[in-house]
């Protein structure tokens, strides 16, 4: 089972399309797993039917007991988060600031104090079109680190994969290079970096790159929407160059990606014998030639 | 006033709303400031010719093991929630990358042998552009934790430029770096596409504005393409859509360059007029 993990550094380039529409190409010999938490929308190219839910737990909060707190205020000192705040009675925590650390926890003097494990999210294992299946997640409002939640959604579909003998898993990242991002590149095979002909395209593509290389990944990657500045697309094949990264298709801008969505289509199901399709055909082809030619 | 600019997904024009508005509103003569505060990923400096007129390092806090009067007890590493911090037979270990900075190690353990020092985890930079500032964090690659980084920038900013109306850019999606860059401002702005990725994330932004008891109004950007969805979501629930900007392709071709679009086209200037006149009705 090999795993390829689509990321893009910027938002808003093209990564769920392509994932999807590569999802959609390889049908039951792939499984699938949307890794953008925070904003998750894989399922609705997929059309995923939600079969399969569970509950994802993480971090804690602290909760004071009214009765118990004798206003004291050693939590209020505690706190670095300013998460405490007193009242005339007691003190109360504001569940949105407490970061969960357990310090107000461990030095209340009366254990008025007791922290509570919060549900982080919902993880889903949906029945998708093409006869396959894909893991997906959405994130409970300020739960901490939906790196935590990431690293789930990716270890359950491993699990699937192998359980159901699938050569690929194909993982649509999330934007950024923070936590979710470095949760989501752990174990890729190949990483699919998207990107597009704009002065931000080619900026965040090289703050993400460089994160890629710091875990020792291969990728390759698309560059979207090149006609829009064709000086840039140059600017970028440059660069991808010079770190030895192939570039694995060139889209032009083209409204039809929109209309397939609006019509909950990936692109290759939308327009199946457009030029647009063949390129997505012909990228997906490439990277797994190129993952079948990795010992 | 300050005023967020927040999406649920990426790309949907955060920056280019808010760098144009900016340069705008300072062109009509306002006192106006931009933060941008997507720290993983900053870019609005890209599209707005500036000079650098100040780096500062930004730092978080968390504990460095001093072997002298430390008596291996342990403390440290059964306090710590983040698992940052390992006690092993002879040494103990800091992983500071998994440090919240909660400080529970370093005054909870009998020897003092954690004192809390600042380590970088990016830098707040100030630009001075045509007519008004510029703040941007930006955060050090392999660095995981963006929301102290937006609160320092926001910091800045509010110290600085305390009498300017204040834009900020927030990143994109719906949790902690999103509240945290929404929660302390007058308004929020979520601009979205009118597709139904747009309608997912926008609702899930929604949600989050709805807990955190804000303000919000809605920017549908890239007009005339994909559905009727967002309008329908929007007028069911009472929320106000400041202006629709046109699905156009040289608005994308301007972005591409880094150019600002309001000078060169006039549909996406009386956007910008729309967005003015509704900040002028807010209290």
């Amino acid at each position: 089972m090999r795993e390829v993990v689509v990321i893009s550094g910027k938002g808003g380039t093209g990564k769920t399309s392509f994932s999807a529409a590569f999802a959609y190409l390889e049908g039951s010999n792939a499984l699938v797993s949307d890794c953008d938490v925070d904003a998750a929308n894989m399922h609705l190219l997929l059309d995923a039917n939600f079969k399969n839910q569970s509950d994802f737990f993480s971090g804690e909060i602290a909760v004071i007991d009214e009765d118990d707190c004798t206003n004291c205020g050693i939590c209020f000192d505690a706190c670095r988060f300013d998460a405490i705040t007193p009242t005339d009675d007691f003190h109360v925590v504001d569940p949105i600031s407490c970061e969960g650390c357990h310090y107000c926890f461990r030095v209340c003097p009366h254990d008025a104090i007791t922290m509570q494990t919060q549900k982080a999210g919902d993880i889903f294992i949906s029945d998708i079109k093409n006869n396959t299946q894909m893991v997906h997640a959405k994130l409970c409002f300020a739960a901490e680190n939906s790196g935590k939640l990431v690293a789930k959604v990716k270890e359950e579909a491993k699990i699937l994969a192998l359980k159901k003998d699938k050569e690929f898993v194909i993982t649509d990242g999330s934007p950024g290079i923070g936590c979710p991002v470095i949760s989501s590149l752990s174990g890729a095979s190949l990483v699919v970096l998207v990107t597009e002909a704009t002065v931000s395209g080619l900026h965040d593509l090289q703050r993400v790159q460089k994160l890629v290389k710091t875990f020792n990944l291969e990728a390759v990657c698309i560059i979207n929407k090149y006609d829009l500045n064709l000086d840039m697309t140059q600017n970028i094949e440059e660069y991808l160059e010079e770190e030895n990264i192939k570039v694995v298709a060139k889209l032009p801008y083209d409204d039809t990606f929109t209309k397939a969505l609006a019509k909950a289509q990936p692109i290759v199901e939308y327009d199946e014998n457009s030029e647009l399709s063949k390129l997505v055909k012909d990228s997906w082809e490439d990277i797994k030639s190129i993952i079948r030619n990795k010992k | 006033m300050k005023i967020t600019f927040a999406s649920g997904k990426g790309g949907t024009g955060k920056t280019t709303i808010s760098t144009n508005l900016t340069s705008y509103l300072a062109r009509m003569g306002k006192s106006v400031v931009l933060a941008d505060l997507d720290v993983e990923e900053p870019n609005a400096a890209l599209f707005i010719k500036s000079t650098l007129k100040k780096t500062e390092i930004s730092n978080k806090m968390s504990p460095k093991w001093e072997e002298v009067d430390c008596a291996l007890c342990g403390k440290c590493a059964e306090v710590c929630n983040f698992n940052a911090i390992v006690a092993m037979p002879e040494e103990i270990l800091v992983f500071p990358e998994l440090c919240h900075s909660c400080y529970a190690c370093s005054e909870l353990c009998p020897t003092d042998s954690l004192p809390m020092t600042p380590s970088r985890i990016g830098e707040i930079k100030e630009f001075k552009a045509d007519g008004f500032s510029l703040v941007e964090g930006r955060l050090d690659l392999g660095q995981e934790m963006a929301v102290p980084l937006i609160a320092q920038t926001i910091e800045y900013t509010d110290k600085n430029f305390s009498d300017s109306i204040k834009i900020l850019d927030a990143p994109p999606g719906t949790s902690c770096p999103v509240i945290e860059a929404s929660r302390g401002s007058d308004f929020v702005i979520l601009i979205t596409e009118s597709t139904p990725f747009g309608l997912n994330d926008l609702k899930l932004a929604v949600e989050t504005m709805k807990v955190l008891k804000q303000k919000f109004g809605v920017i549908i950007n890239r007009y005339g393409i994909g559905n009727k969805g967002v309008q329908e979501y929007c007028r069911d629930e009472n929320i106000p859509i400041i202006t629709k900007v046109q699905n156009d392709k040289e608005v994308a071709k301007l972005y591409s360059k880094g150019e600002l679009i309001y000078p060169q086209i006039e549909h996406f200037k009386n956007s910008l007029d729309d967005i003015v006149k509704f900040i002028g009705g807010l209290k």
